[in-house]
């Protein structure tokens, strides 16, 4: 049930995508994502297509993994589609019926930003399909490391995601179990009004913060234990360091984000 | 007397048409009289815990029916819901699913969900404290301060609140000292005799379901393997060990001992290990 | 043999929660764990074994009394992380005593916060990770491996930091029998072949017959102590505290009230056949 969620997991694997950096992965989706935006026409979408579509070739990510992680999306996704086609001015009318204008400009607009969302959404799941969370957390700490001149609790932080990554799947486990649980004991979720639903969450709840809390302070003593006193002091086992394959995909990247901004301005 | 619980070729199986699709249940039919005490043996992910949620419709057969009292409990949705009090279901370290500020409130809110009156809500919850041995005081106290043993006999005290036919425990004793294990298994066969009740329990003590349990159940890798007296299943130890499961102490000690050439019967208990040297003696004892 | 773990008058009670007293759980407590061994503490529940095991590695300090651990003073604060590099914890619930979401990693979190060089910590964890049998899984997550492997991952998160002793505390509570009999092989092992001192908390009396020392707690003191033959053989005290002794032995005992006079130190079925044979020999 809850267990089938994929969003954001990782796919182990030996690809040259799996083994870049992830600090360069993660500069590489914020050119991505600027590209993505700054993409205004077709050949310039069809550049970062065609640039998204290489990646997963290499990665070896497989699509039916990607596309199933899409599902929960799907709902936004024609949201988005539909407010774009319905509430976009134009001059080319396709449909006129009752209040409601259909554009050729309002279908277009649509397709652009239904690819935007796909390619967007698409773009940061190869990054977390490729990248261990661990790996992600250490980039984004060893990045974000010249923010602790300013004081700010960088290594706690990344601490903490990378504690809260570990402990979702624990978490989404325990409360499919107390679902049950109350569940044989006659609780019923699916029916009533919506502040009998509300109040049917009590007990689920309740036992799903103690035990969290119970948890918190176990693993708590554990890192104790283990001779945690937070970031000062502590080393790494697996250091970064960037490759020659790094290079190549900063070039690229570089490239991507240079070719479509030509792109735009000449607006071609 | 007609079968209180039937299972008729149940298949179940997870995540049907996504990668993670998974196989829990194979084929597995049987029945259980009423008042019958059932114990189910298999090792962690032979399919126990599935087939337990599908005695009291949480979990749908992917093929195949359950029948409690003769009727199909997916046959309409009244049954279905009716089956979640008929048989009661207390899953695994009960305790952490207690949330009300009171023991008393606790034990019944399955009752409550029951739609009982108020009167009958208030028998059933101090009958149910009094065959787990919970005292007045402890009833109007938060369930987060009792000891573990304590905690779990409330949470236990919850399911058999509800009154139902068949109580179905999966592995009430885990983590608990000998004591506290003890006054459990007591505890349940308490609730049995008062309510004439059937009881299925999984458990990974051999030495425990020997003792107890009338008939045995034992799932290997989604399938029912066996199916017997304790007697009958014990007797086949090297297939069950070769499950990697245990058989009872007592057991293997027998079995040495025929080895050894001394001509004893086969037992699985403590007591029928006792009275069968005893025998052998003729009654002979020395001083 | 030199001293591991000393417990000298300890006395301990839980502070009690606004002007109620606290609970007493040691007044006068006496234990010493000579290194290189393996002792089991065998006791109910409530009978304190948890609250001692917190005072091997500085969790909790005494209220009175010591604790010496390599000949360290627990109490003393500048020695903290000295005594934990010392003695290594394992608890009850796998889930909750692992950081990270890669194996290897969390093996490499106890290391990594002593602050060794990263060549030397990735030589720990594979080493670690090799001892409790568990190095093809290194790159898994731990979420998705049984309860037994995951006990031993957390095993190797503790001996990966080279701890003279390790303290397991009901690491098999939770865990079906193969899962049990995995932590107590690994276990077993370091202790044998490493040389590892290994205090191991349970109320699995079978786990407890195969220490070489046995220490059963009850009220705040150890009410016996020797080896597992010569504690289980006490099969009245154990009853009297709510404990039992394995069924081997259990069985003879029951022989012995009808009559027999039976040795009550088989622990093994071997022993317990042999015992028996003798006895009843036709």
């Amino acid at each position: 049930m809850l267990k089938d969620i994929t969003l954001g997991q990782f796919f182990p694997g030996d690809s040259i995508i799996h083994r870049l950096d992830p600090r360069t992965k993660l500069i590489f989706l914020v050119i991505y994502i600027v590209a993505l935006f700054t993409a205004s026409n077709w050949i310039s979408y069809g550049l970062v297509l065609a640039f998204l579509i290489f990646v997963i070739c290499v990665s070896k990510i497989p699509l039916k993994s990607i596309v199933r992680g899409m599902k929960p999306l799907v709902f936004i996704l024609i949201f988005t589609g539909i407010l774009n086609i319905f509430f976009t001015a134009g001059e080319t009318v396709l449909v006129s019926f009752w209040i409601i204008t259909i554009t050729l400009e309002g279908v277009i607009r649509a397709v652009f930003m239904m690819a935007r969302i796909l390619m967007l959404i698409t773009g940061t799941f190869l990054l977390t399909y490729t990248t261990s969370p661990i790996a992600l957390t250490d980039g984004l700490e060893s990045l974000l490391g010249p923010l602790k001149k300013l004081h700010l609790p960088v290594h706690e932080l990344s601490m903490m995601m990378c504690i809260a990554l570990r402990f979702i799947p624990t978490l989404i486990e325990e409360t499919d179990k107390i679902m049950c649980a109350q569940k044989a004991r006659g609780a019923d979720f699916e029916n009533g009004s919506l502040i009998q639903r509300v109040k049917a969450l009590v007990p689920i709840l309740v036992p799903l913060f103690i035990s969290a809390f119970r948890r918190a302070d176990e693993l708590a003593t554990a890192m104790e234990c283990r001779c945690y006193q937070g970031g000062e002091g502590r080393t790494k086992m697996k250091l970064l360091r960037y490759h020659r394959w790094d290079l190549y995909a900063f070039l690229s990247g570089a490239l991507l984000l240079g070719a479509v901004i030509t792109l735009h301005i000449f607006g071609l | 007397m007609a079968p209180i619980l039937e299972v008729r070729g149940l298949t179940h199986i997870y995540s049907v048409g996504t990668p993670f699709e998974h196989t829990a249940l194979k084929d597995i039919s049987f029945s259980v009289e009423p008042g019958e005490f059932v114990g189910v043996i298999g090792h962690t992910g032979s399919g126990k815990s599935t087939l337990m949620q599908h005695m009291n419709g949480l979990l749908k057969p992917t093929e195949g029916t359950i029948l409690l009292g003769g009727k199909d409990i997916w046959s309409d949705k009244a049954l279905t819901r009716q089956s979640r009090f008929r048989v009661g279901l207390v899953f695994q370290y009960p305790e952490y699913q207690l949330f009300e500020e009171t023991v008393y409130k606790d034990i019944a809110f399955g009752p409550k969900n029951m739609g009982l009156k108020p009167e009958e809500i208030d028998r059933r919850v101090r009958e149910a404290a009094g065959f787990v041995g919970l005292s007045d005081a402890q009833l109007q106290a938060s369930p987060f301060d009792l000891s573990g043993g304590q905690k779990r006999r409330a949470a236990i005290a919850g399911v058999i609140a509800m009154e139902p036919e068949v109580l179905i425990l999966d592995e009430p004793t885990a983590g608990l000292d000998p004591e506290g294990r003890a006054e459990i298994l007591e505890n349940i066969e308490s609730y049995r005799k008062a309510k004439n009740a059937t009881i299925m329990m999984v458990s990974h003590s051999m030495n425990d379901v020997a003792r107890l349990a009338d008939r045995l159940l034992v799932l290997c890798d989604s399938r029912l393997v066996m199916e017997g007296t304790p007697k009958e299943v014990f007797s086949h130890a090297q297939e069950l060990l070769d499950m990697g499961l245990d058989i009872p102490d007592v057991t293997r000690v027998f079995l040495r001992l025929r080895q050894l050439g001394l001509p004893v019967a086969p037992v699985y208990t403590l007591d029928q290990a006792v009275e069968a040297l005893l025998a052998l003696k003729g009654g002979d004892h020395r001083a | 043999m030199s001293t591991a773990i000393s417990v000298e008058h300890l006395s301990y009670s839980y502070p009690g929660v606004d002007d109620t007293p606290g609970t007493v759980v040691f007044e006068d407590m006496n234990l010493t764990v000579e290194s290189g061994s393996f002792v089991a503490v065998l006791g109910g529940n409530g009978c304190g074994k948890s609250t001692l095991a917190k005072h091997f590695n500085a969790i909790l300090l005494p209220c009175g009394g010591k604790v010496y651990v390599c000949g360290l003073d627990t109490s003393v604060e500048d020695k903290l992380m000295q005594v934990r590099r010392c003695v290594g914890m394992v608890f009850q619930n796998p889930d909750n005593q692992i950081v990270a979401n890669v194996v290897e990693e969390d093996v490499a979190f106890g290391p990594e916060n002593l602050g060794i060089a990263s060549p030397a910590i990735r030589q720990r964890v594979d080493q670690a990770l090799k001892q409790v049998g568990m190095y093809e899984y290194r790159e898994h997550a731990p979420h998705l491996l049984s309860g037994g492997q995951k006990q031993r991952i957390a095993i190797a998160g503790v001996i990966a930091m080279e701890p003279k002793c390790i303290v397991l505390d009901e690491p098999t509570a939770m865990l079906d029998p193969k899962g049990r009999r995995e932590v107590l092989e690994t276990v077993t092992r370091l202790n044998r072949e490493k040389g590892i001192t290994v205090v191991l908390i349970t109320h699995h009396m079978d786990e407890a017959a195969k220490a070489e020392r046995v220490v059963v707690l009850h009220g705040g003191k150890a009410v016996l102590d020797g080896t597992p033959k010569e504690v289980f053989s006490q099969v009245e005290t154990l009853h009297s505290i709510g404990l039992c002794a394995p069924d081997t032995t259990e069985l003879c005992f029951m022989l012995n009230q009808q009559g027999y006079s039976l040795e009550l130190t088989c622990l093994t079925d071997e022993e317990c056949a042999q015992t028996l044979m003798k006895a009843f020999k036709v």
